[in-house]
């Protein structure tokens, strides 16, 4: 268990009952400072609910939730934190600088800062040309854009995306990704809730499975070695012998003309599997890893029919 | 620092709200009307040779008229530009942005609450200053405690502001506006009840007009403008829609105080402690 002062989040038995209908059942999370994490759910699973609560928007019912080491909804915390709403909508009569900019006083900051950071941001996400223009002739994707600024303000320590690519077209979600891999690489912490399961396993260090208002599981990405992997290998003068050997790394190995199917308890053996097979005098053709992808772990997880 | 900041951005947007240009619009066609109407009036009172007492008496109740025009005017102005500032940003998510930055949520209440008085102070201002002009030029009168009598339509316009904020903590903008406007509609009606009820003598009905100042003070403030500033012998006179038969005491004022503070707490309160 990490200690207090590295988590950025830190949930325990959060409950949250609307009119007697349960949004989220008991959410248990712990997220450490510097990781990009995911937020994945079918639609009403309650990651919005649960991203509102953090924020302080939302009362829990019961439980705990602390944010950067305080408890959530503490004013003095929000400094600390950047959020971009779903549906950002802000005062349409104010221009994108002029929004910025009050943003950035609500957040405490100087004017000459303000100077500096408001121009940056601008072009940062592409709307330099559009300063000076209102906020009800933007469209949904510059919105978007522009809510993505107003939470990157403060340079915060924990940043709150809730659907940050819906609306953007391909440069917009490519941005997206470059500017939450930049905010990683500063240190901020970034929670991601997004429908797009690509654009998840692209950005995350680590996701969680919510259900029905509760992580249902936590997974590590991007990290080869450490998963459950099925490969396909086509190989030539495979001896049924050969294929009772592969049961030493492999739990199921199946045998089908030149082609042989195993699932591997972890990526790392890999190697030592077809170093195994060339010795026995196999001619080994092809090997490719078939890694059960977010979107099948997703499906099997909150079922074919989305959770509905 | 929030208040200010919140208040500021509430001016502006109020501001730049069509809605408040129509209503400077139809408040300046309503001075024009208003002027006119006192022109004519003026070159008739002189063809016919009018006493100046009775001339002037009749100058004090155009003024009272034109106030009491301006008063309605400022009473919807106050309702229909802040109802949707609570409720309208809760519904739409607008408030997610602000209430998510290091800003308590009171203050940003409050911030609200002062960017709104602001708006309504100068339209009160620019109004009844326009009435009293108008009349002062066309007939030589103004309103009698002038100042009193415009810081009483002020508190009544603040008292509706903040049982306004208060209703949009709890409700929906219409369901809001309908409750603010129905409340001041009951002060409105037992308002004249009880100026009737004192007309002819009927203490029940006089009750009836007490007790709907209690649910609702707004009206009684207006009625207490009224008498601070019409003349003298129009507060005497039994037929005048504002005489001092059924006057609302400063003890209704102070309690209107009261009112104002305890439905600007309520808000403060249901805004700190909701799910937004």
């Amino acid at each position: 268990m990490s200690r207090a002062s590295d988590l950025a989040i830190r949930t325990r038995g959060l409950r949250k009952v609307f009119n007697g209908k349960v949004a989220v059942r008991n959410l248990t999370l712990e997220v450490p400072r510097g990781e990009v994490f995911g937020f994945l759910g079918p639609n009403g699973a309650g990651k919005s609910t649960s991203v509102k609560m953090l924020l302080g928007l939302i009362f829990p019912t019961s439980g705990e939730a602390d944010i950067l080491g305080r408890p959530a909804g503490d004013v003095k915390t929000r400094a600390k934190v950047g959020f971009l709403p779903e549906h950002f909508r802000f005062y349409d009569w104010l221009t994108s600088a002029e929004l910025l900019k009050l943003h950035g006083r609500l957040y405490g900051m100087s004017h000459a800062r303000l100077r500096e950071r408001v121009p940056a941001l601008l072009d940062l996400v592409g709307l330099t040309q559009h300063r000076d223009k209102r906020l009800r002739d933007f469209s949904k994707g510059m919105l978007q854009r522009i809510g993505l600024a107003q939470a990157l303000l403060n340079e915060p320590d924990l940043i709150f995306l809730d659907e940050p690519t819906s609306g953007l077209d391909p440069f917009g979600r490519r941005l997206v990704r470059d500017i939450i891999k930049a905010q990683r690489d500063r240190g901020a912490t970034v929670l991601l809730n997004s429908h797009l399961l690509g654009e998840v396993e692209i950005t995350c260090d680590r996701v969680a499975f919510i259900k029905d208002g509760e992580v249902v599981e936590t997974r590590q990405l991007n990290s080869e070695r450490e998963e459950k992997t099925t490969v396909s290998i086509r190989a030539v003068d495979v001896t049924s012998e050969m294929v009772k050997g592969l049961c030493q790394w492999a739990p199921s190995v199946r045998s089908e003309a030149e082609r042989l199917t195993l699932t591997l308890s972890s990526n790392a053996v890999l190697p030592e599997v077809v170093r195994y097979l060339v010795a026995k005098g196999a001619d080994v053709y092809e090997v490719i890893p078939q890694r059960l992808s977010l979107e099948e772990r997703f499906l099997e997880i909150v079922g074919s029919d989305g959770g509905l | 620092m929030g208040i200010w900041i919140m208040a500021g951005v509430t001016f502006r947007e109020a501001a730049r709200k069509k809605m408040l240009w129509m209503a400077l619009a139809a408040g300046g066609a309503f001075l024009i009307l208003f002027g006119s109407g006192l022109h004519f009036q003026a070159k008739d009172f002189a063809a016919h040779g009018m006493s100046p007492v009775l001339r002037r008496e009749i100058s004090f109740a155009m003024v009272t008229m034109g106030l009491y025009a301006v008063d309605l005017l400022a009473v919807l102005m106050t309702i229909l530009t802040s109802v949707d500032t609570l409720s309208g940003e809760i519904d739409s998510g607008t408030i997610q942005a602000v209430a998510t930055k290091p800003v308590p949520r009171w203050q940003v209440l409050v911030g609200k609450w002062f960017g709104f008085l602001a708006m309504l102070t100068a339209y009160i201002a620019i109004m009844v200053g326009g009435v009293n002009a108008v009349t002062y030029l066309m007939a030589g009168v103004t309103a009698r405690h002038l100042i009193t009598g415009c810081l009483l339509m002020w508190m009544e316009s603040l008292v509706l502001l903040s049982v306004t904020f208060a209703f949009g903590t709890y409700f929906s903008t219409l369901t809001s506006g309908v409750l603010a406007l129905g409340l001041h509609g009951l002060a409105f009606l037992g308002g004249w009840i009880e100026q009737f009820g004192a007309i002819t003598q009927t203490q029940r009905a006089v009750n009836v007009g007490v007790v709907a100042s209690v649910l609702m003070p707004s009206e009684a403030l207006w009625r207490r403008a009224a008498f601070e500033m019409q003349s003298p012998l129009a507060n005497a006179m039994r037929i005048s829609p504002f005489s001092t038969l059924s006057v609302p005491s400063m003890a209704m004022v102070f309690y209107a105080a009261l009112y104002l503070a305890i439905a600007l707490f309520i808000a403060i309160r249901r805004f700190s402690q909701r799910d937004l």
